[in-house]
């Protein structure tokens, strides 16, 4: 009990254990804040990547794709307990030309049929004018018997189409009402199976005009600003994909709510190797050895990857924030324990063993982490709470904003607060603070009475 | 006499400590027993070795060579755990600066030993008892109206009788006072003897460090240590 009653006194009465109680509530804040901004923007760069993508993919990284992608997109249909959707995709580079611009650029594009793409991924939501009915998506509103195309949101401005949304400060855009008509010219060079240009000697490109319908926001920076949507026939025609075997660049998958992503991804792998020994003998089997089967993670890791590095490489630069907790708790535990080396003789000559004098400043130090991280999580809390207003109310009056929203593709600070991390940040804390004081504590508790009782008159 | 009369019994004591590269033996052989209820003062010059002694005595510190032996048992076999009850509840100690916590009132200073003795659950079924007889006590010091005090608002005195309240708190068979009035105006260390001596009369084994003659009169036997060893011993009439 005493130990208890003495740590509690320790805690209140000693003014250098405010500092401590402070040192660790900034550490505490600053953790708090960056991570939950970090994990937020990583969850949100992740969750738009999944969006982008679905859960699964079989595909290849050729542009020659790879065939037979019809009949195993059946076999996957027929898989009711687990696939929700199926959307084949074409994929391919392209030189576009917006009609009177002499502005050639080369972008992606991705043939693909709406409304399956939306059952699949959030193709859908991401659409500006056809959210409703993504079946028209490739309808132009001006004139429904154009041939449709859905631009990124920044391609337009790309393509040197004034009339293409803006991002402001804020990082909203600003829409026409309607698409304004805008014609593009596409054009790209066919492959044969075996990679060969098809139309040798035939002006080897195939060019299309398609119409603006569209323009579609996933979020993804680089998805915005260079890729075009096309309706997959016309894609599979323009990349020489529609020969007498069909091919396809990928078949995006969406599992059932209560499939897990791996259990999934390996029924699909396991499908997939059987459909490809069956398909073994077939004369353009040769372009199934490239095909992958990829969960979304794996898909996007060269856009994920760096994401994550650099939460990984906040979290140790916050492990050393921890260690500097760790160092101020135990200079402070340095300094209180010296100066209570005679409490500590007194303690001991009444008869309290070296683990309860352990026991006493480990309490001290538990409470010093706690109230810390208290603090310091409140605070946090109330500043994430208020992160959009401050940084509102801070562009309004000195033009300043964390990330430029007309560079970054992000819209409010992530300010989610994750329990879990939470709970991992307070426990961290005070455990730095058990660390820093178990030096002085080890001390405190190996000295002898008479030593610390200063009798030196023998 | 039987040797059950003898409470504390040190024979052979040896101490020595290092001072830089130079080897300091403070006792050279010191022998004592100590009976029941008897009021032993132990007299030296500053540096004789007294304090060492009495530390030893009361398991605060470990001699070289010898043994103390506390009731017929040799302390030097006692483990850390019943050494550090033998210092809760065997003895009291009473220092020349009182030592009191700073952080705790007078009335928990006395309690303090009780507290430490028990766990959580034991304090909270005591802890009436424990208050009341801290209260008893400073009542017999005279300081009932200093209980919610603390340490840093009262005299030298006062201190130093709230510094005996604490060591009498678990009713210890042996109390060890060094120097008490070592740091007290000689009307208030009066008062402290006073104490001690009403103390002895009602049973309570004194062990009792001062290098002042006239206050080593008041025990009712005198050990003179001279250079680390027992000189002269004289018993009050």
């Amino acid at each position: 009990m005493y130990k208890i009653v003495l740590a509690f006194r320790y805690f209140l009465k000693r003014r250098i254990t405010h500092f401590a109680v402070l040192a660790v509530a900034l550490c505490v804040f600053i953790v708090v804040v960056v991570m939950t901004v970090m994990t937020g923007l990583v969850g949100d760069f992740k969750q738009k990547n999944h969006d982008f993508v679905g859960d699964c993919v079989v595909g290849t990284e050729s542009l020659v794709g790879f065939a037979y992608y019809e009949e195993f997109v059946n076999i996957l249909e027929e898989q009711k307990d687990f696939v929700e959707g199926v959307s084949p995709v074409i994929k391919s580079y392209a030189l576009i030309n917006r009609k009177g611009s002499e502005r050639n650029e080369g972008l992606e594009i991705m043939g693909i049929e709406p409304l399956r793409h939306s059952r699949v991924t959030g193709f859908g939501k991401t659409l500006n004018y056809h959210k409703g009915d993504v079946s028209k998506t490739f309808e132009p509103a001006y004139d429904p018997n154009l041939l449709g195309c859905v631009l990124g949101v920044d391609v337009g401005r790309r393509l040197g189409n004034v009339m293409s949304p803006v991002r402001d400060a804020d990082g909203e855009y600003f829409y026409e009402s309607s698409p304004t008509p805008a014609g593009y010219s596409i054009s790209c060079f066919p492959l044969t199976s075996r990679g060969a240009l098809s139309k040798a000697g035939a002006g080897l490109v195939s060019t299309k005009t398609f119409y603006y319908s569209d323009t579609s926001r996933s979020g993804l920076a680089r998805v915005d600003f260079s890729l075009v949507y096309l309706p997959f026939e016309w894609a599979q025609r323009l990349c020489g994909m529609d020969g007498s075997v069909k091919r396809a660049s990928a078949v995006h998958i969406k599992f059932k709510p209560n499939v897990k992503l791996q259990a999934g991804c390996e029924k699909v792998a396991s499908l997939w190797q059987k459909f490809k020994q069956r398909k073994a003998g077939e004369r353009q089997a040769y372009l199934l050895d490239t095909v992958t089967v990829q969960n979304w993670k794996d898909y996007r890791r060269s856009s994920i990857a760096p994401m994550e590095k650099e939460q990984t490489v906040m979290a140790v630069m916050f492990a050393f924030v921890g260690i500097t907790t760790v160092f101020i708790v135990l200079v402070v535990f340095y300094m209180i324990i010296s100066h209570k080396s005679k409490d500590i003789g007194i303690l001991k000559s009444i008869g309290v063993s070296n683990a309860g004098i352990m026991e006493l400043f480990s309490g001290f130090a538990f409470l010093v982490g706690l109230l810390g991280s208290c603090v310091g999580l409140l605070g946090g809390w109330v500043f994430l709470l208020k992160i959009n207003r401050i940084e509102d109310w801070l562009f309004e009056h000195f033009r300043f904003q964390l990330w430029d929203r007309t560079i970054f593709a992000i819209g409010d600070i992530p300010n989610q607060v994750n329990l879990k991390v939470l709970g991992v940040i307070v426990l961290s804390a005070i455990v730095a603070c058990l660390v820093g004081a178990l030096l002085p504590s080890l001390q405190a508790a190996s000295s002898t009475p008479v030593d610390t009782l200063q009798v030196n008159q023998l | 006499m039987s040797k059950d009369d003898f409470i504390l019994k040190a024979d052979g004591i040896h101490k020595s400590y290092r001072m830089g590269v130079a080897k300091v033996r403070v006792l050279k052989g010191v022998d004592l027993a100590v009976k029941k209820g008897e009021f032993v003062a132990i007299v030296g010059a500053s540096g004789s070795g007294k304090s060492t002694l009495l530390h030893i005595l009361g398991a605060l510190d470990k001699p070289n060579k010898g043994v103390v032996k506390f009731e017929g048992r040799d302390l030097s076999r006692h483990s850390g755990s019943e050494l550090n009850r033998f210092r809760n509840k065997m003895v009291g100690f009473v220092f020349q600066f009182y030592h009191l916590l700073d952080e705790l009132s007078v009335l928990e200073n006395v309690f303090l030993p009780v507290m430490v003795g028990k766990s959580v659950v034991g304090w909270f079924a005591c802890r009436r008892w424990a208050k009341s007889r801290a209260r008893g006590l400073l009542g017999q010091l005279g300081l009932s109206e200093r209980a919610k005090h603390k340490p840093y608002q009262l005299s030298g005195g006062e201190r130093q009788r709230v510094a005996i309240g604490r060591a009498l708190m678990n009713e210890p068979r042996l109390l060890l006072a060094d120097e008490p009035t070592g740091n007290l105006d000689s009307e208030t260390g009066n008062g402290i003897l006073e104490i001690l001596e009403e103390l002895n009369r009602l049973g309570q084994t004194i062990v009792m460090v001062t290098h002042d003659e006239s206050i080593a009169q008041r025990a009712g036997r005198i050990v003179t240590l001279v250079d680390g060893k027992i000189e002269h011993k004289s018993i009050r009439a």
